[in-house]
């Protein structure tokens, strides 16, 4: 058993931190990239592109770099680091995760292929107004036309929606949620971009008799819940490097705001609830990394994900609140960084499940067992 | 980065797992297991099933009867034993004075002490607080006093734990009042219980039991011969031992055999016509806990995992305090398990209330020490504020 990075995996954190590092090098500069469509920057889209790291999960045959969860998670978390607004666990994780799960061969050399090489986003719409956090779909259906099918209703919010080049959508078919990739150009076809309040777009997507093309066949609610687990992991991953962030701005702000004639950190009250987010932060740490680990050694990554989701969903909420409160007033400016940071992990919380729900999924399994063993059985 | 245990490691886990469960006495585990005081005689004897098969010091140097173990497994060693219910091996003697006589004790102390400590041949307890001197332990006052051949003690100390059982004390004790720094001129010395001078009062707890005393020092003669270490530097000893002390205090195998326990309490109890454990809000709260369990169970193993280099793990301050705290949530979950009938505390044995439910509000109501003792809760904030985040 070992949590340390190997050295591949110390260089490949080092070249994206670099390269995000340049990207966005102060908060301006994010600010300035979130304020025009789509959202994120296109130029450092393709440098990950160029790094590999769109590809990385997928198999080498479909243009992908044949790595695992945890080079995943090491992306994940220095793009929560700098806040990279560039979609990379909506497009590669999620949707890449579904195609590469349950798509064709075909399918697969096409869409992971554009996606590993930066000229496809695919993004996954599935969110529909009314409903939570649920592998199935309600209220958008797809009926099969001749070889095709064509999609009716409406996704939102669908995040990257307006602007992703390949969507996958999930649909109610005949036996429950069936899956079909749909082009962004495609005939039927409404999408109405917004900013959501981390900076990042959102999208409603409509569908009037819109053609789509299966993926897969029948109910596939099972790949769906596994994609949503494998994205929580990695969302936490992006929240882990965002608190981390937070934390340490906040530290930093403690050490050199002067209140009352002395520095911040002279005040008890302060550092002792400081210290609070540095334990919060390292038990989310430990479980993520813990669930990437399950995930690779093919342990049962869906409950994995919601212990990750629970822990990184208190950790998240209590220090992204936490670093506003020590900082005060200029913690709640759009001008300065820390708030975007806590903007974001509300944002994580509120994609895939937040902790309530993770907790209430885990309350109803909690007398099936008498301890959780985390090197045991289901998970090692 | 990998997530399963080596098989080396899976052998050690069950061969730990399969000793104390089959070779400590099943009715000195139930006592631990139902939170009840052990007699001085259940604690000896299950020290020596331990010491016998060479279990009870493990992180003691080889010579003395240590195992050369790695970080992990000391982890999975802890662990096992607290969720099987074996108490641990008195901590006074295993962790503290053990440890400081093989590290600053002369030949002839380590010969005179040490096998005996690791037998429970003599029963340890610490004099380090005072009522002036807790978490500021360097304020202490008791006084030795060289006097020919002699040092002669005077002062009090308090929270002896179970120092009424004590044949023997490791003691602090301020040797030179004119040291500038109050770290200075503080010395260790030992000396037996039933010296003349030497007055033990238990102080009874919330829960009604005696587990700490205060000890009065009365011109009690300590030959020169059992001062430990080097004259006025006992602070440096004192450092070593609480660095001892905190080791393993997350406790973690003993609270999730608590969270197991109020899993079987709940299918037990019924609330509104069905069991407590089908009660949402309740399972919930479980669930919320045993992650918690698992996210510190987690830190431990990167935190044992990871020190290979003997520098201590940053996140390793997270143990104590965390550990403490899930400790405490624990035995609250139990006593608002129980919930009306945790009131018959002290109800004697023909009550129909459970056992577990009797014990629970005392046992909530000890706890309350875990974020006390070993450097208090607030002590750790000021550590992982001050050397961790910089403030």
């Amino acid at each position: 058993m070992n949590f340390d990075y190997d050295s591949e995996q110390n260089d490949l954190r080092e070249a994206v931190r670099g390269l995000l590092a340049r990207a966005y090098a102060d908060s301006e500069q994010r600010r300035s990239v979130v304020a025009t469509d789509p959202g994120f920057d296109e130029k450092t889209w393709s440098r990950l592109a160029e790094m590999g790291l769109l590809g990385l999960p997928f198999a080498e045959d479909h243009g992908g770099m044949g790595a695992g969860p945890v080079e995943v998670a090491i992306v994940a978390e220095e793009i929560g680091r700098v806040l990279a607004p560039e979609p990379f666990i909506e497009t590669v994780v999620l949707a890449g995760g579904l195609v590469a799960a349950v798509g064709t061969d075909e399918q697969k050399a096409e869409i992971l292929g554009g996606i590993s090489e930066g000229t496809t986003i695919a993004v996954f719409a599935h969110a529909e107004p009314g409903t939570r956090w649920s592998p199935a779909a309600e209220a958008v259906t797809a009926t099969q036309d001749g070889d095709g099918w064509t999609l009716t209703g409406v996704k939102e919010p669908v995040p990257s929606g307006a602007r992703a080049d390949v969507l996958v959508v999930s649909a109610v078919v005949d036996g429950g949620t069936g899956l079909l990739v749909v082009r962004g150009d495609a005939q039927g076809l409404t999408r109405t971009s917004y900013r959501t309040h981390d900076g990042t777009r959102a999208a409603q997507v409509r569908f009037e008799g819109t053609p789509a093309v299966a993926l897969g066949s029948g109910d596939q609610t099972a790949a769906i819940e596994r994609a949503q687990a494998e994205a929580r992991i990695a969302y936490s991953h992006e929240a882990i490097g965002a608190m981390d962030t937070a934390l340490r701005t906040t530290a930093e702000y403690l050490r050199t705001r002067k209140q009352f004639g002395v520095t911040l950190n002279k005040f008890q009250a302060l550092t002792f609830r400081a210290a609070d987010m540095y334990v919060s932060l390292e038990l989310a740490r430990s479980t993520a990394l813990w669930a990437s680990m399950v995930q690779d050694a093919g342990g049962d990554v869906v409950s994995a994900a919601d212990r990750a989701r629970l822990q990184t969903s208190r950790a998240g909420r209590h220090i992204g609140k936490e670093a506003i409160q020590l900082h005060g007033g200029i913690g709640v400016t759009a001008e300065y960084s820390v708030g975007h940071y806590t903007s974001r992990l509300t944002a994580i919380d509120h994609l895939l499940g937040d902790g309530d729900w993770a907790a209430d999924r885990l309350a109803a399994d909690v007398a099936s067992y008498p301890t959780v063993d985390p090197l045991g059985a289901p998970y090692a | 980065m990998r997530l399963q245990l080596s098989p080396e490691l899976e052998a050690f886990r069950e061969e730990m797992r399969t000793f104390f469960t089959t070779q400590v006495p099943q009715e000195i585990r139930d006592q631990v297991a139902s939170h009840r005081e052990l007699t001085k005689e259940q604690y000896v004897e299950a020290m020596r099933v331990l010491n016998a098969a060479g279990l009870a010091v493990p992180h003691w140097p080889v010579e003395w009867g240590g195992k050369d173990w790695t970080p992990l497994q000391h982890h999975i060693w802890r662990e096992e034993m607290q969720l099987a219910g074996v108490p641990e091996p008195l901590p006074f003697n295993a962790s503290m004075i053990g440890p400081v006589i093989a590290t600053f004790g002369t030949q002839e102390q380590k010969e005179r002490f040490l096998p005996k400590t690791a037998n429970l041949d003599i029963w340890w307890c610490q004099g380090f607080s005072e009522p002036d001197a807790g978490s500021d332990l360097a304020s202490l006052r008791t006084t030795a006093v060289r006097d020919g051949d002699d040092w002669v003690v005077n002062g009090q100390k308090t929270w002896t734990t179970l120092g009424q059982h004590a044949d023997w004390i490791f003691c602090l004790v301020r040797t030179d009042p004119t040291a500038e720094k109050k770290q200075r001129g503080i010395s260790m010395l030992v000396f037996p219980m039933d010296s003349p001078g030497v007055t033990l009062r238990p102080i009874e707890l919330l829960d009604g039991t005696y587990e700490v005393n205060e000890v009065f020092f009365e011109d009690v003669r300590v030959p020169a011969e059992n001062l430990i270490g080097t004259e006025n530097d006992g602070w440096t000893i004192a450092k070593f031992l609480l660095g001892n002390e905190r080791v393993g205090i997350a406790r973690i195998g003993s609270t999730k055999k608590m969270l197991a326990q109020a899993k079987e309490h709940a299918r037990e109890m019924r609330s509104n016509g069905r069991p407590l454990i089908e009660d949402p809000r309740t399972a919930a709260r479980i669930a919320e806990l045993e992650n918690e369990l698992v996210a510190l169970e987690l830190t431990a193993l990167r935190v044992v995992a990871n020190s290979a280099d003997g520098k201590p793990h940053p996140a390793s301050s997270v143990l104590k305090l965390r550990g403490s705290e899930l400790q405490q949530a624990a035995t609250e979950l139990l006593v608002d398990l129980a919930g009306p009938l945790s009131l018959a505390s002290f109800a004697g044995d023909g009550s129909e209330v459970p056992a577990w439910a009797r014990a629970a509000t005392p046992h909530y109501l000890n706890y309350r020490k875990v974020s006390i003792y070993g450097g208090s809760n607030e002590v750790q904030r000021t550590i992982i504020a001050g050397s961790i985040l910089g403030l």
